[in-house]
């Protein structure tokens, strides 16, 4: 069944509607456990849609063997997605910075704080994102340092490749995630695929993840899937690849390749001067992103690995 | 005056992105100003310049307190502001988002951390700033109230308020909060206007750092006109009217005007039919802080602040 979490009228005879889909088990009471799926805070990433549209049609296909509350929010940015914007339209503001959001707050105040209000309570939360449309991931679970110990039991179940263990930055605090996980909803950040497009297979590795965690929460009775054991790591395995200069970047290496240190992951090139630079892996490990979109100005990301020993920082 | 390029950023096909900073005076480094770093920040680009042009002036009379160095750098950022964006315009991420920067991360992290190798040090900072949320304010200054710090200075100015924010979580990456930091006692000017220029109130802001650089003895300015008497005010308590219905926006009041309560500070029109369909009465005696600038409002939008007078 659908709801409205948040409504809010706009200027012109259009109202900005936060809708989540709720599905129940045939019978519940107290104690039946909750999970929340959301995604679209981020107006150009859509690998969650693939996600929420397959959930809610598979739990519907086996009704007798849910035995919990699935609350889908595929678009927590709906005004975003709909237009290929990241932030919400209008203000440019990233909407996973206005978390906890205010009752008494502006349009995208209010209705982050009306979907805080909705997801508290449950059991766990998962928040699905696509990275951008710069970068394309690997199916990897993001968890602050704070939050490690808690979240990686979770983590592990959701059939990703990485659970990348972050420093946590202050600004980071205005995001969903650390909103919830601070009122004691466990809530893990998933980043796969690429911004503006859908990688349905990423997107049945996650599936496969979602309903062996509601397997453990005793909200399905369906045989839980095997999953793939993640490597976790932290920080310090984490190399960054930066553009050393501008140009057109095109790679040569595949995404979640193994290379070795010097072995070479793509070129930059200047279509105007005929010019090419050759990039080299600066590690030994797993080229867990990859740059999608080409055009690099010096600085930006064209790759991260995850390094087989620590790198020095 | 000096005129220098503290730093370049190439572009595949555009023309060089070129940061420029102006000096006055030499010695210690007593002041910095920062203007535009956004692509909209047209008012706060235009004072800048208007600042430079005063300190050029200034410095030919000698008003520079020898021993005592001035940078401005009027525009960072006018890459987006050629084109129309607010942000950088191949990622759309904010510069004043990512200091102290990082100059072996991402573009705008670099740019951000080139910048901040050149503006900080310094003694005073100060920084031209804009509001995310479309409408025109009462000139202030804005000091993050970071508990070690006295609002008096601020008061030197001369502008008719000084808001005290409590520093959130996104704050932590802005010039001003890292200018602290680094122990530069930062402010934020904030003039009437971002997207249009507002001559009035570009006037007063130039006048305002000139009476804070004279007050600081960096500048030895003679006569120079009095500012407004300063009133400190927390941030949070500065009461918001927000809009009760979406739709056209008639707006009454504006930025300093006085208001009493119960008078009628806005009209909200039906967009389709152009009926009146809210009368907004102002909740207090005070004077509009902030008003809304745009001719649609959304339901819940912040129309007015209005600040209480006994
Ligand atoms: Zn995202």
């Amino acid at each position: 069944m659908i709801h409205q979490v948040s409504c809010v009228n706009l200027p012109v005879d259009e109202q900005m509607r936060i809708q989540k889909v709720r599905t129940m088990p045939e019978t519940s009471g107290p104690n039946t456990p909750r999970l929340c799926v959301v995604t679209g805070t981020h107006g150009d990433e859509l690998e969650g849609q693939y996600v929420c549209y397959e959930l809610t049609r598979r739990l519907r296909e086996h009704p007798e063997l849910l035995t919990g509350i699935v609350d889908i929010y595929p678009a927590l940015n709906p005004l975003g997605i709909d237009s290929i914007t990241r932030g919400v339209p209008g203000f440019d503001l990233d909407m996973n910075r206005v978390f906890p959001g205010n009752q008494d707050g502006a349009l995208t105040e209010y209705a982050a704080s009306e979907i805080v209000r909705d997801i508290e309570g449950a059991d766990v939360c998962i928040d699905v994102h696509a990275s951008n449309i710069f970068l394309r991931e690997i199916p990897q679970v993001r968890v602050s340092e704070i939050t490690a110990k808690k979240l990686i039991p979770y983590a592990k179940e959701l059939n990703c490749d990485f659970i990348w263990v972050h420093a946590s930055a202050t600004v980071l605090q205005s995001t969903l995630a650390h909103t919830l996980n601070s009122r004691g909803v466990p809530t893990l950040v998933v980043e796969m695929g690429v911004g503006m497009r859908i990688t349905r297979e990423y997107g049945d590795q996650l599936l496969a993840g979602i309903f062996r965690l509601m397997h453990k929460l005793g909200a399905w009775q369906g045989e839980p899937p095997e999953v793939r054991k993640p490597i976790v790591s932290t920080d310090g395995r984490v190399a960054f690849l930066n553009a050393p200069t501008l140009g057109m970047f095109v790679p040569t290496a595949m995404h979640w390749e193994r290379l070795h240190k010097g072995d070479k992951i793509g070129e930059i090139i200047n279509p105007l001067t005929g010019e090419g630079v050759p990039i080299f892996s600066p590690v030994d490990g797993l080229l867990f992103t990859l740059r999608e979109y080409p055009l690099v100005y010096e600085g930006s990301l064209l790759a991260r690995m995850l390094a087989t020993e620590e790198v020095a920082k | 005056m000096i005129r220098d390029t503290l730093f370049t950023l190439g572009s595949l096909y555009r023309d060089d992105l070129r940061v420029t900073g102006y000096r006055f005076g030499s010695g210690e480094k007593a002041a910095c100003i920062v203007g535009a770093m956004r692509g909209n920040e047209v008012q706060q680009m235009y004072v800048a310049s208007q600042l430079v042009r005063e300190l050029r002036a200034l410095e030919a009379q000698g008003r520079v307190v020898p021993g005592k160095e001035i940078l401005v750098v009027p525009s960072v950022n006018h890459f987006s502001m050629n084109i129309g964006k607010r942000f950088w315009s191949l990622d759309n991420t904010d510069i004043n988002r990512m200091f102290p920067g990082y100059d072996q991360s991402e573009t705008t992290q670099r740019i951000a951390a080139k910048l901040f190798e050149h503006v900080s040090g310094y003694k005073l900072g100060m920084q031209f700033a804009s509001f995310y949320m479309p409408g025109d304010f009462l000139p202030h200054v804005k000091m993050m109230d970071l508990g070690y710090q006295s609002a008096e200075l601020g008061k030197q100015f001369g502008l008719p308020y000084v808001i005290l924010r409590t520093p959130r979580p996104y704050d932590s990456t802005t010039l001003n909060y890292n200018w602290q930091v680094w122990e530069t006692t930062a402010f934020s000017v904030y003039s009437t206007a971002t997207d249009d220029i507002d001559e009035r109130s570009a006037r007063e802001s130039v006048e305002a750092v000139l009476r804070f650089l004279d007050a600081q003895g960096v500048l030895n300015m003679g006569l120079m006109p009095q500012g407004e008497p300063s009133t400190v005010i927390t941030e949070d308590h500065l009461p918001a009217v927000h809009a009760p219905a979406s739709g056209v926006y008639r707006r009454f009041m504006h930025p300093g005007d006085r208001v009493r309560r119960g008078q009628v500070i806005c009209e909200i029109l039906h967009p389709l039919e152009g009926e009146v369909i809210e009368r907004v009465k102002s909740p207090v005696d005070g004077r509009v802080f902030f008003a809304h600038h745009s001719p649609l409002v959304s339901e819940r939008a912040v129309i007015y602040k209005i600040i209480t007078e006994d």
